[in-house]
């Protein structure tokens, strides 16, 4: 009881708490186009990238060789990365990034963490909804529960973040793309809402509402190939159908914010 | 003093959310500050029978859980003054209506409006026991069919035992019956119940018959209350009901089939 009393008054809260985070694998630390390409690789998303937190995966540096951590991780800080901490690698190299301030995680668990884009919901995640597959990583070594983890932790070479929908989304339903982009290749039913924290696509018809940028991403855009939505929005910025001019609507559109103000255009087909 | 009125019926598909918007729109057409709320959490449809589903930001739910202030959520009939609409959330099931959630907004409601309308979820579970809880009057909806009827003394019995007013030991919900879909042809025939033997079973006061009437349908489609279509027998049916419920005397019409001449014949069904 008096341990408790104690907790409550304390200045600070200790809590679990998740994140998801980059993971910078790096190949070989010597080689002179490193930070070159890593720059051009930025130059693409400059506010994605900017001050996000990175850990270092150090398994595939050869062993051997030597890793000066404090001028790699100012190297990145230059580009905008902050290097929070480090996974795998040999004991040297661990002790070494540790000695730079860099903390030790764990190996990270199956592969870049998957969220459930119904969570909260209280539905489960129906069939025809599923998480981007990377081109590149094959799905069924990776996607069997019962793998290893050594084959398991095969790392994404990106960060996931697009929620793709094959199946019809019903009146009801409610679809939230956490963290990135949602692509809904089928029509949407009144009474349906899809969320995202990035963009909107629908290739079919939009007849329920859709909500992009809802954490606030101001420069989310919604695309469908008919709008007949009952509500859109971007950052909490919205428009009911009522309010829709008549000549955009059954029309192929895109939907954004510019100056403030929501627009709806007609994209060209 | 607002009341709170609730149209229930256990049985799906009688006309209850049909009822709500032509009652509701009816005592608005009266001069009465009303609202009419949809409980029927995950299968919205007042709004489109109030033709007023194009301008939903916010609803019920989102007022429930703080997401939105009421008025908000408010939306405010076109075509008659002092008749607004709270309609519900789609996505969301009842889990999401708490008695203190629901006791807050009505208490809102109820300093400013005359009439509070509720539009009851079919079923005698949560959705149905919500939308009744806070009654001070309950309109029981049935059409005059075995099941519905059954269906409909079940629900006064639920209203009986489970509402504010029986659980605290308050003067009891006033019930009144709406007889809907009443096909006067059929009640001829023998295929369906008639008035008599429906208040016989069900023993409380008619409040009105609202005869079958493809101007109910027509009026649904289009997102307009019925009342409003004041030449049709449905419309007239349900203004009726209204002066009733407001303490006037009027005299039930469509009980009796109308003396019909030749052309009427050919011409009938137009109504």
């Amino acid at each position: 009881m008096s341990s408790q009393v104690a907790t409550r008054d304390a200045p600070f809260q200790l809590r679990g708490a998740n994140f998801t985070m980059m993971v910078l694998k790096v190949g070989d630390p010597r080689n002179p186009n490193f930070f070159p390409v890593l720059a051009g690789k930025i130059a693409q998303a400059p506010n994605f990238f900017r001050n996000a937190p990175v850990v270092l995966d150090l398994d595939d540096i050869p062993a051997g060789v030597p890793f000066d951590f404090e001028n790699f991780c100012g190297l990145l800080h230059n580009l905008g990365l902050i290097a929070v901490g480090l996974q795998g690698g040999t004991k040297e190299l661990q002790d070494a990034a540790l000695a730079a301030g860099l903390a030790a995680l764990p190996a990270a668990k199956g592969r870049a963490e998957g969220f459930d884009p119904l969570a909260g919901t209280g539905r489960s995640p129906a069939q025809g909804v599923h998480n981007m597959q990377p081109q590149s990583a094959p799905e069924p070594a990776a996607a069997s529960p019962a793998a290893p983890p050594a084959v398991a932790a095969e790392p994404l070479p990106y960060q996931r973040s697009t929620l793709i929908v094959t199946e019809p989304v019903r009146s009801g339903r409610q679809v939230y793309a956490a963290g990135g982009d949602l692509v809904v290749v089928a029509p949407v039913s009144p009474g349906a809402e899809l969320l995202a924290d990035g963009s909107i696509h629908v290739y079919g018809t939009l007849r329920g509402r859709a909500l992009a940028g809802v954490s606030g991403d101001r420069s989310a855009r919604i695309f469908c190939q008919s709008l007949e939505a009952e509500l859109v929005s971007i950052a909490g910025l919205y428009r009911v159908s009522e309010d829709m001019d008549k000549s955009i609507r059954r029309r192929q559109v895109q939907i954004f914010l510019d100056n403030g103000f929501l627009h709806i255009d007609p994209v060209a087909a | 003093m607002a009341k709170i009125v609730t149209m229930t019926s256990g049985k799906g598909g009688v006309g209850k959310t049909t009822s709500s918007a032509a009652f509701g729109t009816g005592l608005a057409l009266r001069g009465f500050k009303t609202c009419i709320i949809d409980f029927d959490v995950g299968l919205r449809n007042l709004d489109l029978i109030m033709g007023c589903e194009r301008r939903v930001v916010f609803d019920f739910v989102n007022v429930i859980n703080g997401e939105a202030k009421l008025s908000q959520a408010l939306i405010k009939d076109k075509r008659v003054e002092n008749l607004y609409i709270l309609p519900t959330s789609q996505t969301r099931d009842k889990d999401a209506l708490s008695k203190e959630g629901v006791e807050k907004i009505l208490d809102e409601l109820k300093k400013e409006f005359d009439y509070i309308v509720c539009d009851s979820p079919a079923g005698i579970e949560k959705g149905a026991q919500m939308a009744l809880y806070f009654a001070d009057e309950a309109i029981i909806v049935t059409n005059p069919e075995v099941s519905s009827v059954r269906d409909s003394d079940r629900i006064l019995g639920v209203i009986q035992a489970k509402s504010r007013r029986a659980e605290q030991g308050l003067e009891p919900v006033k019930e009144h019956l709406l007889l809907t879909r009443y096909d006067l042809e059929r009640v001829e025939k023998g295929e369906m119940l008639k008035v008599d033997d429906v208040l016989e079973i069900l023993a409380i006061p008619l409040l009105g018959i609202i005869p079958e009437s493809p101007a109910v349908l027509k009026a649904s489609n289009v997102g307009m209350p019925v009342v409003l279509d004041d030449k049709s027998a449905a419309g007239q049916a349900y203004a009726d009901a209204v002066a009733r419920f407001l303490g006037e005397k009027v005299e039930h019409r469509f009980m009796k089939p109308e003396k019909k001449g030749f052309f009427d014949r050919l011409l009938r069904r137009s109504a």
